[in-house]
């Protein structure tokens, strides 16, 4: 093994980033109340990272000191680290299981509460619209969309997106089971696509934080995928309990592909509805 | 300077040579194995059960936040970034890395940040230079990197930018991976 001529001084680098990520999230959630303390440390480091040399910066330190005098690079930081879902119908596979076996249950009910947590730009929010709406239960939905970041709220409020993406959306959606041709539900804008306001009719959009907020009501479906990925497992147990008081007797929690309820406290109090795709409903 | 993890990081070929590597394992390799393969977002889900056809270690897509245990391998699944802290994976949906979702710089980034001088890092073929910079993460941070000997790579664009932006402690043919990995690891 060769040694490496300046073999002490990165390993102290390494520790010194630790000390300034613990540093950074302490003085964010002083100063905004925002607390990233219990998010997972590599993809939080990454993030962090990311925006460090976005703003032409050289240190997490650095960055801590321009977000606690401007807002403006807080709300940039907020953004970094909102965002979570990536697609409209992201794994398609996952929205066939829904109308197949979800579908029929959500038909017993007079009125729907669905609530899509961590919501970012909206992408899973009208997918889910465009699903009630063809099993023809959306008008007598509602969904709550909520995300702890506000600027990233009026983006999904827009309904507006790339048209770049359309093809992959389409393709998504076909294989989700959609049954009408999507390029109904929007229409061109320049290189940008809007989804049609009829879909947003029911969805009410809003601020929520799930690391520091509270319950605000029963849902029959929760949808939170690929969020808590971003947390550790303390504050995933934290979350999902705050998902278990959300649902209703038999309500129908959705989880993202690679997420699983087996390391969680709540495991016992849900039953999968199906063998490959993350859908859950409370049984107790 | 002891061993806790091996990075395994393929592009290109990866399938027959992460297959290789791994097959020279022993069943009781005393730390755990990470795995970045690229691979197509849609793509059926069948590699991990390929990748453990020929070898004594289990191989499992990653669940987030996974325990990391001895002689058993986590593969990065297909849309997902892999990163690493002390003792569990953690999966993250952020853009792909230089157009990867896996991508191996992500992967041994994270390694390099929470084992520091008990990582290894191996990198295998491919068409691609992710990697290279993950690589030199692991190396400055006191690790040990392993380059597939170009040569005899399906695709030696990966090998090659590793070694550029790298250097490698060991430059091994595929044969030569395993054994070297089980000296540096130990057999417990």
């Amino acid at each position: 093994m060769r040694p490496m001529a300046d073999d002490r001084q990165p390993l102290r680098r390494r520790e010194l980033e630790a000390v300034e990520i613990d540093l950074f999230a302490d003085g964010i959630h002083e100063a905004y109340g925002f607390d990233f303390r219990r998010y997972s440390r590599p993809s939080f480091r990454r993030r962090v990272w990311r925006r460090v040399e976005a703003e032409g910066l050289t240190s997490i330190t650095g960055l801590l000191e321009r977000v606690l005098h401007d807002p403006a690079a807080m709300q940039r930081l907020l953004s970094d680290l909102s965002v979570n879902v990536s697609a409209m119908f992201r794994d398609p596979g996952f929205f066939r299981v829904f109308r197949a076996k979800v579908v029929p249950h959500l038909r017993t009910y007079p009125f729907l509460r669905v609530w899509n947590a961590g919501c970012a730009t909206g992408e899973e929010t009208f997918s889910v619209a465009i699903l009630l709406k063809e099993a023809g239960l959306y008008d007598r939905t509602r969904i709550y969309a909520t995300d702890m970041n506000d600027a990233i709220l009026d983006q999904a409020r827009s309904r507006s997106y790339p048209i770049a993406k359309m093809r992959e959306y389409t393709a998504n959606y076909i294989q989700a089971g959609g049954t009408r041709s999507f390029s109904e539900y929007y229409a061109a804008d320049g290189d940008r696509v809007v989804f049609q306001p009829s879909l947003a009719e029911n969805i009410v959009f809003a601020q929520h934080n799930l690391v520091t907020d509270r319950s605000f009501n029963e849902f029959h479906v929760i949808m939170c995928r690929n969020v808590m990925i971003y947390f550790d497992r303390e504050l995933q147990e934290h979350v999902h309990k705050l998902l278990y008081d959300s649902l209703t007797p038999f309500g129908v929690l959705g989880l993202g592909g690679r997420e699983s309820l087996e390391l969680s406290g709540h495991r016992d109090a849900y039953e999968a509805m199906d063998d490959t795709e993350r859908l859950y409903r409370k049984v107790a | 300077m002891g061993c806790g993890i091996v990075a395994i990081g393929a592009s290109w070929g990866g399938v027959h040579a992460v297959s290789a590597v791994l097959g020279g394992l022993p069943g009781h390799l005393p730390v755990p194995i990470v795995i970045a393969q690229h691979r197509g977002e849609e793509g059926p889900t069948g590699l991990a059960a390929t990748l453990g056809r020929r070898t004594a270690i289990p191989v499992v897509e990653a669940i987030d936040k996974d325990v990391l245990e001895p002689a058993r391998a986590y593969l990065a699944p297909p849309g997902y970034h892999l990163l690493v802290e002390r003792g569990g994976v953690s999966l993250s949906t952020d853009e792909p890395e230089r157009y990867s979702r896996p991508s191996i710089d992500v992967l041994f980034d994270s390694v390099a940040d929470a084992y520091g001088d008990e990582a290894v890092g191996v990198i295998l073929t491919g068409a691609s230079d992710d990697g290279a910079a993950g690589l030199e993460r692991i190396r400055r941070y006191g690790g040990i990197t392993v380059v597939q000997e170009p040569g005899t790579a399906e695709r030696r664009t990966m090998p090659d930018a590793a070694l550029r932006l790298s250097g490698a402690h060991r430059i091994l043919t595929l044969d030569e991976i395993a054994p070297f990995l089980v000296k540096v690891c130990g057999t417990a």
